[in-house]
């Protein structure tokens, strides 16, 4: 037999953009919903993305505070808020990487990678159910802020915006993550490899003490990191303190970040099968 | 010749894949007719989860050209993915949901309406005797059912050409025939399958075709029935525990068979295949064996294994080397650790060539099997 005998019929027409972009926000929202299911449904995630900054706060609140002298509106209470917002933000991320890498060894994707659905929607789906998991769990370590006593001082609009900046932080954070989840496949590698990173980032910062507080040569590090800027800028917002340049700062990381990391997720992503 | 083309689910030319130094595939030719069930038998790292890889459109092959229903796996995989199922190695499952969102979910990203994925789930619930479980998350189901949920969610598409790489791997016998149950009615149902599997035992059961492939190679094709006539039926074997009398034992039941009795130097085992005679060989065995006095264990007669039909077609051992192993497999499991690499090596003697290919499909190369034997050991 000769490959001249196969009759192989021609592609099918590509049903066209408007089609294709409807099944990608169809596929997108269903893997949202899955993702969001599995998530209340596991002990263990909902533990350590609301049990934990909850510990957190009370830990920082009640155990530390007592010893950091800072100069805000309202007291240490006050000042801690913005900082376990944006480090609870950051740490969400660790769900992110720790499940696509359990999706790739469990050969879940293969499947899904074998069906007729958008590709892209393993991706977006992850992303946009962190998100909606990252501002429920803002909303709440917002709320038991308020019952140890914590208070905006800047009125309504600033507030959200500083929920907003948290949640852009945690998606920031997420992103890179899922580069780091696709590249290194390994559930347990990715959890050591997410601590190297996110422990020094938010812990080395002003997230929890006055930077003047901290060696000087530390303070060369914590004075110019991104999370600093960032959470710099929510307390600011939450406040009413002056933002100087922490805001355009915090802009540009940000934007860097998802310059730099969307594409080298997809590119991981592509490349996992 | 018949052309099988027009009537072939799967037609598969010339394909091969590497991943790096490692050739998973080294020139792969199938036809699978439509409707019939192909098995494609083979050690771990022989290929088998590649072919299907490329098939489902998960890997690019190097060179060659598959198609499925006609359609070509790469230049048209939209259309390919929207007629197959798959089911793979792992079950596939979100274990935190249950049996029913899993399909549910399934259903929608197959971009059925919201109303007939519910209907669709349920239909198969049903039909996988999960009714009682559909309410529950996976975790809880057992291996069995969590197979046969997998394997229903690979159906909620109504895929015209469903692929089963090693579908009963790792379960238990109860569960395995109640695979078989599933399998033989979707088969009655029409649809073109394509199953993996390690286990000879298995190809017996409802296969059209079977193929062997060995390090990225199909090295023969048939019927079951062809396949074990080649090894020489029963297999008797069995394990002289003082080595230095290894070849007194193997003296002892030349006679006994129709091939020549092998023996392994460093495990004592020494095996023959014995055609169809059965309890008279066992006989004639036992009485060569006590007339020199060498002391045995295990001495019993065994239906042939995979192990044999290697040794019978490839004159190597199934696990001998994994050389040629890996293709996108992740995990070795099942049959390693039994290392066999010290056994003697037999020809391909007692195998008649120029079987050639059967009619109907499977195996359709040009390439005979000593073709395939000499481009093998050549690399």
């Amino acid at each position: 037999m000769t490959a001249a005998s196969v009759t192989t019929l021609a592609p099918l027409r590509d049903p066209g953009l408007a089609v294709r972009s409807r099944w990608a926000i169809s596929d997108t929202l269903t893997l949202t919903r899955r993702n969001l299911l599995v998530w209340a449904r596991v002990p263990a995630y909902l533990f350590f993305t609301v049990i934990q900054p909850v510990m957190f706060v009370l830990m920082f609140r009640y155990v530390f505070g007592g010893a950091i002298k800072v100069n805000v509106p309202g007291g240490y209470v006050n000042f801690l808020m913005p900082g376990i917002i944006g480090q609870t933000a950051a740490f969400a991320c660790f769900g992110t990487a720790i499940a696509l890498a359990q999706e790739l060894t469990k050969g879940s994707i293969d499947r899904l990678r074998s069906m007729p659905m958008a590709r892209s929607a393993v991706l977006t789906g992850r992303l946009v159910a962190d998100t909606l998991r990252l501002a429920i769990t803002i909303l709440i370590v917002v709320g038991i802020g308020y019952a140890v006593g914590f208070r905006f001082q800047n009125g309504v609009g600033p507030a959200i915006l500083m929920v907003v900046l948290g949640i852009v932080l945690g998606v920031a954070c997420c992103v890179i993550a899922a580069y780091t989840g696709l590249a290194i496949k390994d559930e347990e590698s990715v959890q050591a490899f997410g601590l190297i990173w996110l422990f020094p980032l938010t812990f080395l910062s002003s997230a929890f003490v006055p930077i003047q507080s901290m060696p000087g040569w530390l303070q060369a590090f914590a004075n110019n990191q991104p999370v600093t800027f960032i959470i710099d800028t929510m307390r600011a917002l939450a406040l009413g303190l002056p933002i100087g340049g922490n805001l355009w700062k915090s802009i540009v990381w940000l934007a860097g970040i998802f310059i730099v990391f969307i594409p080298l997720a997809v590119r991981a992503y592509k490349r996992a099968s | 010749m018949t052309d099988f083309s027009s009537d072939a689910a799967i037609w598969v030319e010339g394909l091969t894949k590497s991943f790096g130094d490692v050739h998973a595939l080294r020139g792969i030719d199938l036809a699978v007719p439509r409707g019939t069930v192909l098995r494609v038998l083979g050690p771990n790292g022989a290929g088998k989860t590649t072919a299907v890889r490329i098939l489902t459109t998960l890997l690019q092959p190097d060179s060659g050209r598959a198609l499925v229903e006609g359609r070509d796996v790469v230049r048209d995989a939209p259309a390919v993915r929207r007629l197959i199922g798959l089911s793979g190695q792992s079950a596939a499952i979100q274990e935190e949901l249950t049996g029913r969102e899993n399909l549910e979910i399934i259903g929608r990203l197959y971009h059925l309406s919201k109303e007939r994925s519910r209907t669709r789930a349920a239909e198969l619930l049903e039909r996988f005797d999960l009714v009682d479980a559909a309410g529950r998350t996976a975790k809880t189901y057992s291996g069995g059912m969590q197979r046969r949920l997998d394997l229903a969610a690979s159906l909620v598409g109504d895929p015209k050409v469903l692929f089963l790489d090693e579908p009963t791997t790792g379960l238990d016998p109860r569960s395995r025939l109640g695979m078989w149950d599933i399998i033989r009615s979707l088969v009655e149902g029409g649809t073109t399958l394509l199953l993996t599997t390690q286990y000879l035992d298995e190809a017996d059961e409802l296969a059209d075709q079977i193929v062997v492939i060995d390090h990225g190679l199909v090295i023969a094709a048939g019927t079951a029935e062809e396949l074990k006539s080649r090894v020489g039926g029963d297999v008797l074997e069995f394990t002289v525990p003082d080595r230095s009398r290894i070849s007194e034992a193997v003296a002892a039941v030349a006679q006994v068979g129709e091939g020549e009795p092998h023996a392994d130097k460093e495990t004592g085992v020494v095996n023959v295949g014995v055609g169809g005679r059965g309890s008279d060989a066992l006989i004639d065995a036992v009485r060569g064996l006590d007339a020199v006095g060498v002391r045995t264990q295990g001495l019993a007669l065994r239906r042939p294994s995979l192990d044999d039909v290697f040794l019978a077609l490839t004159g190597h051992a199934a696990e001998e080397d994994g050389q040629g192993a890996a293709g996108g497999k992740r995990g070795a499991r099942g049959r390693g650790g039994r290392g066999r690499a010290g056994r003697d090596v037999r020809g391909n003697g007692g195998s008649p060539d120029g079987q050639g290919p059967p009619g109907g499909g499977g195996w359709r190369s040009d390439r005979s099997e000593s073709d395939a034997a000499v481009s093998r050991s050549a690399s």
